[in-house]
């Protein structure tokens, strides 16, 4: 047999990652409590250093190595560049968080970097089996970190539930998989690609139902989306950010490894299964959500309707709605990111932001920190001059162009819903008097970043051209 | 003079800009947050005047044009441009400002700079909305200013501000979202015709469109623009608005905003859907005929002034929409389109005058509340023993309100039901009804408020108006009386523009 080395270049950020991850781990070992920020800021250092390196990476054209099992794209590219620094901006949310409630450990920090590793190779993934690596490197990482308030029955029954509902689905994956493989005989996703048109459709079709159901619960597309809630729920706040921001950048380039670069032969099949999850994902998400008080459950739903909005540019099936997709991807990263970064803001040592009321009157207690809630608000609403409306912009032209004008009324109509309950933490914010009187105790670096996280839905609101035209031109 | 500067751009982001520093000077009730206010929209004023003095009344085409793309992969650009329709709007506006800004000044307490923020923001958003060439720059800016009204109505609004403030932001985000969903599909809809798409405004004017396609987008864009006006059914919203808007926020809701519907019809739903106006021109007038009659009634038995007043100006504003209905009727009747442009004109020359009125209608109300903290007539009566210069100028506006001749409310009613005679003698028949009932309701009101005996202690111990009321209400009274006495400079302003439209909107766009 012929062995040839494959080209390692093209996993650098990777292969990076993970030497620095283990050093981070060793290095953990031998640090006192007292000394944990060393942790805290090597992980820092190595989200940057490897977003710096995938930057170095770019290249305009598809280069797969280790026998097509790794991809590097410019979607991939882009994707790991946004994962690296959405996970910067958690890690600084989380620390002084965790710090409050015993839980400032190195554990975080390595778990959360080992997730990143998972969703690095998601996002690069030319095989079933990296998809699958990746997908259960970073589960695995989640479920550990939820679990790790152990302390906390919440918590401990939140990362069971995501433990056991994420295995099923994860099965449920690999049986879709098995399916593909017995009839095309591959794993590797262009070689699918190639041998979907003389495959058995029957069985090929069931493959599918299976694969999208692994998928669909990753995003947390309705019906698929009971965990959500529960989880974002029951976590630490710290970990809540991370589940809710990153992955779904990485859930969505699943979805598109699997459904375009392998099954692409089938799209008149994925099509429609995925208008049913949107459709039902941005209504059920957004009538939902207007029944919760609590404010991590309610911006779960939220999520959900959000996702409706990145499947909706997936099922147009052309270039410029993938590019859109992964537009509304990223966006939705940074002001999730920024949302749960508020709850952060407003908890303290002892006391969870948790309800809709702790918000009540932070126009009294902090203008400036209100007005960020309300970009991040109106931004989530897609009210403009703020991000999220072009990223449903984008969204919506695609599903116009590919003759799916009604599922886009549908989208707006959903928005309008999903306006009333942004609208009500921003009634909390402004119009109502304060509960707690307490002056903010977050650290100045929360502050700064948060400062800087709301900015940019602002500043990007206002000049979204350039990162609309790098996702558009990512596929072209 | 100013010919290099971007003199447009400078009226839009100057207030928005100055907003800003106003809120970074603090939420303390401070005077260098209410002077740099004042400041700010005053350079403003004075910036917006070059527009109308170097506007070339000849030119129907767009004016102080300025164009930078923005977001080239959606073919968006920073396009804005001014013609004879808006620039009289962009003059109301910050007209308009200065004197809200000049209200707040010792009423507003609480977070006064946030309140003068706002206000600054909202102007540079409405300017910008009728400044807005490109049609996704219009849809941010028309979105965009529902944020600071929220928060106006929200934080500083009557007891019950939270469900009236929520019920307008979610009435007209349901009302704009299929308008968006239109723009959309013209956008593609430009791709196939031209190859390329396009969210200008004037190449939509062009776009050819076929019949049952032109009547989605007319009824897309008609409940956007009704919503915003308010046109009977979907009006509810607004006097809620208004009985728990701060004064100010009652005079630019019904001064600006309600004229954002109006403006969006001529400039959107005529000569974009030219075709399908046609066929629903008889739905708009029903409905502007409901609006004129039924609303009057609705306003003769109120009991608070501000709602009286609202649904004073429901029913003004359906002379607005009548107006610019008529066009087909007109042109049906007599064979020729120069009666449609007395209607558009008429419908225009409305905006502008109701505009002034219901400000100083608004602000009338605001003088007395901030005395006796009660909007309710019968809390009232012989004002005028105690604040007779009040009752001169609440008198004066009532009067224009009813459209004395020699106010600004008679030109524009006066034009329109000239216009509906010569569509049909009933429309001119239930419009000028109003005539009647606008009288009633507000004499009605001045008479139980302002004359009669002096009705309770309170009443006995009222203040007349201060130097700061007196001159809100002196520089508004001078503006109705111009307009009434001599509306041609007004009227040759637009008349180019208007003339062009009808042009326009006679030829069908039906491919």
């Amino acid at each position: 047999m012929n062995f040839a080395t494959p080209a390692f270049m093209p996993a650098m950020p990777e292969i990076f990652l993970l030497s620095m991850v283990c050093v981070i781990m060793i290095i953990d070992l031998f640090l006192k409590d007292e000394s944990r920020g060393a942790t805290y800021v090597l992980s820092l250092i190595a989200l940057i250093a490897t977003a710096f390196l995938a930057f170095s990476n770019f290249s305009t054209e598809t280069i797969s190595t280790f026998n097509g099992s790794f991809i590097l794209d410019p979607m991939a590219t882009i994707l790991k560049i946004a994962i690296c620094i959405i996970v910067v901006g958690v890690f600084i949310y989380a620390k002084d968080y965790l710090k409050d409630r015993n839980i400032y450990k190195g554990e975080y920090f390595t778990l959360g970097l080992f997730g990143v590793l998972g969703m690095m190779v998601m996002v690069s993934a030319g095989n079933f089996l990296t998809v699958y690596l990746g997908l259960e490197l970073l589960s695995l990482s989640m479920y550990a970190m939820i679990a790790m308030q152990r302390d906390s029955i919440v918590a401990s029954e939140a990362a069971m539930k995501y433990f056991i509902l994420g295995a099923i689905a994860s099965g449920m994956l690999l049986y879709g998989m098995s399916m593909v493989y017995g009839v095309t005989g591959s794993l590797d996703l262009a070689t699918i690609n190639k041998a979907v048109s003389g495959a058995d459709r029957v069985v090929m079709s069931f493959g599918l139902v299976f694969i999208i159901l692994g998928v669909a619960f990753k995003l947390g597309a309705v019906p698929f989306h009971m965990w959500m809630p529960d989880v974002y729920h029951g976590s630490p706040t710290s970990v809540t950010l991370y589940i809710a921001s990153a992955p779904k950048i990485a859930a969505f380039a699943m979805m598109y490894r699997l459904l375009v670069d392998g099954l692409a032969g089938m799209q008149a099949d994925w099509q429609m299964i995925l208008i049913i999850l949107s459709v039902l994902s941005m209504v059920f998400g957004n009538i939902i959500a207007i029944a919760q008080t609590n404010i991590k459950r309610m911006l779960a739903y939220s999520t959900i309707s959000h996702v409706g909005f990145i499947i909706m540019g997936v099922i147009a099936g052309t270039q410029a709605g993938y590019g859109a997709s992964m537009f509304y991807a990223i966006v939705y990263a940074i002001m999730s990111v920024a949302g749960f970064g508020m709850i952060v803001l407003l908890s303290r040592a002892g006391f969870e932001a948790e309800n809709i009321e702790d918000f009540k009157g932070l126009n009294q207690r902090s203008p400036w920190f209100a007005f960020v809630m309300m970009a991040i608000m109106f931004s989530m609403a897609g009210v403009p001059p703020f991000l999220g409306f072009w990223a449903k912009i984008a969204v919506l032209q695609e599903a116009v162009n590919s003759g799916f004008l009604w599922l886009a009324i549908i989208g707006v109509m959903a928005s309008v819903v999903g306006a009333f309950y942004y609208l009500r933490v921003v009634k909390a914010v402004y119009f109502d008097k304060p509960v707690d009187e307490t002056p903010l105790q977050a650290s100045m670096d929360i502050r700064l970043t948060l400062s800087l996280n709301g900015m940019a839905i602002l500043a990007l609101g206002l000049y979204p051209t350039a990162l609309i035209t790098l996702c558009i031109s990512a596929f072209s | 003079m100013f010919s290099n500067l971007p003199l447009l751009s400078l009226v839009i982001w100057t207030p928005i800009i100055g907003g800003m520093l106003v809120l970074a000077t603090g939420s303390k009730n401070n005077i260098e947050a209410k002077g740099l206010s004042l400041l700010v929209s005053l350079v403003t004023l004075a910036l917006s005047i070059p527009l109308w003095s170097q506007f070339d009344v000849s030119l129907a085409s767009m004016q102080f044009e300025e164009l930078i793309p923005w977001i080239s992969s959606f073919h968006i650009n920073y396009h804005i441009g001014i013609d004879g329709i808006s620039m009289p709007l962009i003059l109301l506006t910050t007209f308009i400002t200065v004197i809200v800004i000049i209200a707040g000044w010792k009423v507003i307490t609480y977070k006064t700079a946030q309140y003068m923020a706002a206000f600054l923001i909202l102007e540079g958003l409405m300017i910008g909305t009728f400044a807005a060439m490109d049609a996704m720059l219009f849809y941010v800016f028309w979105e965009a200013l529902l944020i600071p009204m929220f928060v106006i109505i929200g934080i500083w609004g009557g007891p019950n501000r939270v469900y009236a403030t929520i019920k307008f932001f979610l009435y007209t985000f349901l009302g704009s979202v299929l308008m968006l969903i239109s723009l959309l599909y013209m956008y593609m809809h430009a791709v196939d015709v031209n190859g390329v798409g396009t969210f200008n405004i004037q190449d939509l004017h062009k776009l050819p469109l076929a019949l049952n396609a032109q009547i989605l987008i007319f009824l897309s864009f008609l409940l956007a623009f009704a919503v915003k006006v308010p046109m009977w059914p979907v009006h509810t919203w607004l006097p809620d608005a208004h009985v728990e808007a701060p004064t100010g926020g009652s005079v630019i809701l019904a001064a600006i905003m309600l004229k954002l519907g109006g403006y969006g019809f001529v400039r959107f739903s005529l000569p974009i859907t030219p075709d399908a106006s046609m066929t629903l021109d008889w739905l708009v007038i029903f409905l502007s005929l409901i609006a004129i009659v039924y609303i009057g009634f609705v306003a003769l038995v109120q009991a608070d002034m501000k709602k009286l007043i609202a649904y004073s100006s429901i029913s003004h504003m359906g002379f607005v929409t009548l107006g610019f209905f008529l066009l087909w009727k007109i042109t049906d009747n007599t064979g020729s389109a120069s009666g449609a442009v007395l209607g558009l004109e008429g419908g225009m020359v409305q905006m502008i005058s109701h505009g002034f009125i219901s400000a100083a209608m608004f602000l009338s109300v605001g003088v007395l509340y901030d005395r006796m903290h009660s909007r309710m007539i019968k809390d009232y009566g012989g004002v005028v023993n105690t604040m007779p210069a009040f009752a001169t100028f609440a008198v004066f506006f009532a009067m224009a309100n009813a459209g004395l001749p020699g106010t600004s409310g008679f030109v524009g009613e006066f034009m329109v039901i000239m216009a509906a005679f010569k569509a049909n003698f009933w429309y001119a028949f239930l419009a000028a009804i109003t005539l009647i009932l606008g009288a009633a309701y507000t004499l009605w009101m001045i008479k139980r408020v302002v004359f009669g005996p002096i009705a309770n202690e309170q009443v006995e111990n009222l203040e007349d108006m201060s130097g700061r009321e007196f001159f809100m209400m002196l520089v508004l009274a001078i503006s109705v009386l111009i307009i009434g006495l001599y509306p041609a400079p007004l009227l040759e302003v637009m008349h180019a523009s208007i003339d062009n439209l009808v042009a326009h909107i006679s030829v069908s766009k039906i491919p």
